[in-house]
């Protein structure tokens, strides 16, 4: 008995419209929203909607026993969600049948799994939820960006509690080994390993019509006999690929999607089943761990992380990028945490690639600028605007220790203003409660905690601008008025330390109420 | 294999890209071997490098007898060539030009540049030629550009061996599409009594075709190369205290080289940015219209002129410059940005230059697009890794145009017609 694990990709950036320098500071709005609507819509009429259709048929006619999996990023969420609503009801549809299973992966399809575990740990959160409140499912395997792996994100992934992660066959990797077994991580041997078979994958994604292939045409007849004339213990093959190969790169009239519906027929004659990754994971053991040192992917000729960090272009720009993660994660403001999302697609660097050969002319073929250079130009500019965006909030002055403490501060600040609040109520019930005699006595503690509060909410304001900081020290002198000959000399060296570290000396003042809980 | 060259220019005495371009491809198909060039100039000043082709002065070759000694065609003459190569041209003269003006040699003189009486001089050198064909003995002739094209036609008719016609640039490029009709028919006439037609970009050649109706598979594309620069010139450092980026045009200050569209793009860069300087080198009849055209944008205090620049003073100015920008609304091939990417400055070219055509770690743009120029120079002055990935992949990329594997095009082309 063997098993063909399906599995398809969808993924859609959001592009970057022609942003020129002089936008940069007055345009934050980056996004080329005609041409998504334009390609999404493009793709899902050819690909998506009769692939899924079709889909749904194959699970019909065969009695639940074709299953397949997906991964959808979170960008081409929204887009579909925003522009081909019809395709989420119909996913929806095939997410009801039970033969379907969601991957987890990236919100963004990023590379942060590379350059900031935290990011990384933060937008597999987002994605699996999106999942789960769309299709109702919560992954349990895991797909990185364009399957990048090695052993590091093996961890991190491990320990966010997936059991299985899908991956690339390098041939750097695995030598002479198979991809039809299922491996497991060398880094955590818990987590289990599903290889794509790239051979038979890019026969039908890449090859299936084109006439110069020896093997054209391809029938489902002739597919299913090549797997089946695989050696006899090779159990698992897994076709991995990009949805869009269904009526996208492999148009229609080329009858991909009756190769595609008469697999399941075929397969049948040689006791050849559909499994989900998960059910792979529980049916079939580990032969053997893989060691992987160097991320791999399934991009490229070279099958690393080239097409996207090949150059200097490139990794100039995810390092910037990636330089104000921290800061972006202390943000609050909705609109900067969505651009953050948009800006991290892998897609933006695939675009840079100055890659010839085969290699270029695919990485040409998606991008939407006529050289990586403008590509660069262009996202740089971007990534600029929105790098101000962030530094207005928290200013590059202040180091990141320094802002999280303050930020502590602040946090711990306004707890305590709401157990002063929780007890001025207490009190304030009290005195409703005992009303009738005391006033004179009882009135004394109430307002006491109400300029209390008048002085400590400024606090919050204080990093964001030097002034209110600075203002702060005077008004409270004349509280603290009485030590006259104390007061010139304190007042100078504090004046004369740089602003930014003025809220930090303070620190221990602000703190106080803090530990006192 | 033996070619006889006509050319106009040759190094060290150089007036434009023609000279250094007939330098370097006879150089190139002097590397490939089995080659003996002898290449014909108007005017040779006698520091000529003459390692690797004969030269023939056409102001020391006589059209007319004079009885002459030895040692005074060696006092006269004895820098430039061999006395005996006088005495062998000499009994050559297949006609009396006496009526002409000649000197105490029998030879007509020449300016070797673009003086007013240009098309004489043309005339003078196709006379010339007849002499030297008959002398010389060759298997091809190949010409460089339209000065020398009667030359190489009567050539061809006192040999009878196959013409090369090699374009360097075409009268459309020069003149934006208001051609001169007399050097029309010239290049026309050369084009039409030529074997095969060398031209040095895909651009020239449909020029070519198109606007002189000539059959296309008579024309083939020959990019040009540069010679690898040396040490010396390599080592220029940029002064000390350079403090702002310097974004370079270099060339004539000509329609042609659309300097206007690099003023326009200067003065959007200069109000987003402080730290840059333009810098426009050479001169033109346009000269003083950009002067003026800075002025108007108010950007005159960080846009600076140089006037002409020669010799080393390129190479220095180079090493001083952050971005290279050549906006050529037409140019058949342009070798300067090349030399700019061999000193390691990034550069920006029009999609309307020849050189577009074989370049891929560059910018290119469309000359009239000054909104792509200027965020292709905000680019390059702002983001180091752009800086730094064109600098080096550009310098890798130019390294391996070499004038070797041109002159081995070129020597394809010969055999072709030698032996059909």
């Amino acid at each position: 008995m063997r098993a063909i694990c399906f599995y398809f990709q969808i993924h859609q950036p959001f592009r970057l419209k022609h942003y020129r320098f002089f936008d940069i500071g007055n345009d934050h709005y980056y996004y080329d929203d005609f041409a998504d609507d334009d390609i999404i819509n493009r793709i899902a009429q050819r690909s998506y909607l009769p692939a899924n259709q079709m889909l749904l048929d194959m699970i019909k006619e065969n009695g639940k026993k074709f299953k397949v999996a997906f991964s959808i990023s979170g960008t081409a969420l929204e887009q579909l969600e925003q522009y081909v609503p019809e395709f989420i009801d119909s996913m929806k549809e095939l997410a009801d049948t039970g033969c379907v299973e969601f991957l987890s992966e990236t919100y963004a399809h990023s590379l942060s799994s590379l350059y900031d575990p935290e990011e990384f740990a933060a937008q597999v959160k987002a994605h699996d939820e999106k999942i789960q409140q769309l299709f109702g499912q919560r992954p349990k395997v895991f797909r990185n960006t364009e399957l990048i792996y090695d052993d590091d994100i093996a961890s991190m992934v491990y320990a966010m509690g997936f059991k299985a992660a899908i991956t690339a066959d390098a041939k750097h990797v695995l030598g002479w080994r198979s991809p039809n077994f299922l491996y497991c991580s060398a880094s955590a041997p818990k987590l289990k390993l599903l290889l794509k078979n790239g051979k038979l994958s890019d026969d039908i994604s890449f090859r299936f019509s084109n006439p110069e292939w020896a093997s054209y045409p391809l029938t489902a007849d002739k597919y299913i006999n090549w797997i089946n004339e695989l050696p006899q213990e090779e159990q698992l093959i897994n076709l991995f690929m990009n949805y869009d190969a269904l009526g996208e790169l492999q148009p229609r009239e080329s009858g991909i999607f009756e190769f595609i519906k008469a697999l399941p027929r075929f397969a049948a004659e040689h006791d050849i089943q559909f499994w989900t990754p998960s059910e792979v994971v529980s049916k079939f053991k580990p032969v053997a761990e893989l060691a992987v040192p160097y991320p791999m992917s399934w991009t490229d000729e070279a099958r690393d992380t080239s097409a996207w960090l090949g150059n200097t272009l490139q990794q100039e720009a995810v390092r910037k990028l990636y330089s104000i993660g921290e800061r972006v994660r202390l943000c609050t403001d909705r609109r900067i945490k969505q651009d953050w999302n948009y800006l991290q697609a892998s897609d933006h660097f695939f675009y840079m690639s100055t890659k010839h050969n085969d290699d270029g002319s695919v990485h040409s073929h998606y991008s939407p600028y006529d050289s990586p250079y403008t590509a660069f130009t262009n996202y740089m500019n971007v990534l600029s605007d929105f790098m101000t965006r962030v530094e207005e909030q928290y200013p590059t002055s202040i180091d990141n220790e320094e802002l999280n403490s303050l930020l502590l501060t602040i946090r711990n600040q306004e707890q305590e203003i709401e157990k002063l609040h929780r007890e001025v109520e207490m009190m304030r019930n009290n005195i409703v409660k005992d009303t009738t005699g005391d006033f004179p006595v009882d009135e004394e503690p109430v307002p006491e905690p109400v300029p209390e509060k008048k002085e400590e909410k400024p606090a919050p304001k204080k990093p964001e601008s030097k002034k209110p900081a600075a203002k702060k020290p005077a008004a409270k002198k004349p509280a603290a008025k009485k030590p006259a000959a104390e007061k010139p000399a304190a007042k100078k060296p504090a004046e004369k330390k740089p602003a930014a570290k003025k809220p930090a000396a303070k620190k221990p003042a602000a703190k106080k109420p803090a530990t006192k809980k | 294999m033996k070619a006889l060259m006509f050319g106009w220019e040759f190094p060290p005495h150089i007036l434009g890209g023609l000279g250094t371009a007939s330098y370097g491809l006879t150089k190139g198909m002097w590397q490939n071997g089995d080659m003996d060039i002898t290449f014909v100039i108007p005017k040779p000043w006698g520091d000529e490098p003459k390692e690797f082709a004969n030269i023939i002065g056409a102001n020391s070759t006589p059209v007319a007898w004079r009885d002459v000694n030895w040692d005074y065609v060696q006092s006269r003459i004895g820098s430039v060539m061999d006395p005996q190569m006088y005495y062998d041209l000499r009994s050559h003269i297949y006609g009396d030009f006496n009526y002409m003006s000649t000197n105490d040699l029998g030879c007509i003189e020449f300016s070797g540049r673009y003086p007013e009486n240009l098309l004489e001089e043309i005339n003078n050198y196709s006379i010339v030629a007849g002499v030297i064909a008959r002398t010389v003995d060759c298997d091809i002739i190949h010409s460089h550009d339209w000065l020398t094209y009667p030359a190489g036609i009567h050539a061809k008719q006192v040999t009878g061996k196959p013409l090369v016609i090699h374009v360097h640039a075409t009268d459309f490029d020069r003149s934006r599409g208001n051609v001169n009709p007399t050097v029309f028919s010239i290049e026309k006439d050369g084009m039409n009594h030529a074997d095969h037609i060398i031209t040095v970009s895909n651009l020239t050649r449909r020029t070519v075709i198109e606007k002189y109706g000539i059959s296309p598979d008579k024309v083939t594309t020959v990019h040009n190369a540069v010679e690898p620069l040396n040490e010396e010139l390599l080592n220029l450092e940029a002064p000390p205290g350079k403090t702002s980026k310097v974004i370079t045009f270099l060339g004539r200050i000509t329609m042609q080289k659309g300097p206007e569209y690099f003023v326009e793009a200067a003065a959007q860069v200069l109000h987003k940015v402080n730290n840059a300087q333009f810098v426009m080198a050479g001169s033109g009849d346009m000269m003083n219209k950009m002067i003026r055209l800075a002025a108007k944008r108010n950007i005159a205090d960080r846009f600076h002129f140089t006037g002409f620049l020669k010799g080393k003073q390129v190479y220095e100015m180079l090493a001083a410059s952050d971005v290279y920008i050549m906006p050529s609304v037409s140019e058949p091939f342009g070798i300067s940005p090349l030399e700019a990417m061999q000193m390691g400055v990034p550069s920006i070219i029009s999609k309307q230059s020849g050189c577009a055509e074989i370049l891929d770690n560059v910018i290119k743009i469309d000359y009239w697009d000054i909104n792509a120029m200027a965020d292709a120079i905000y680019s390059i002055i702002e983001y180091p890794a752009m800086y730094n990935e064109l600098r080096e992949q550009g310098l890798a990329e130019v390294n391996q145009i070499t004038w070797n594997k041109a002159g081995a095009k070129v020597i394809d082309i010969y055999r072709k017609l030698i032996n059909r």
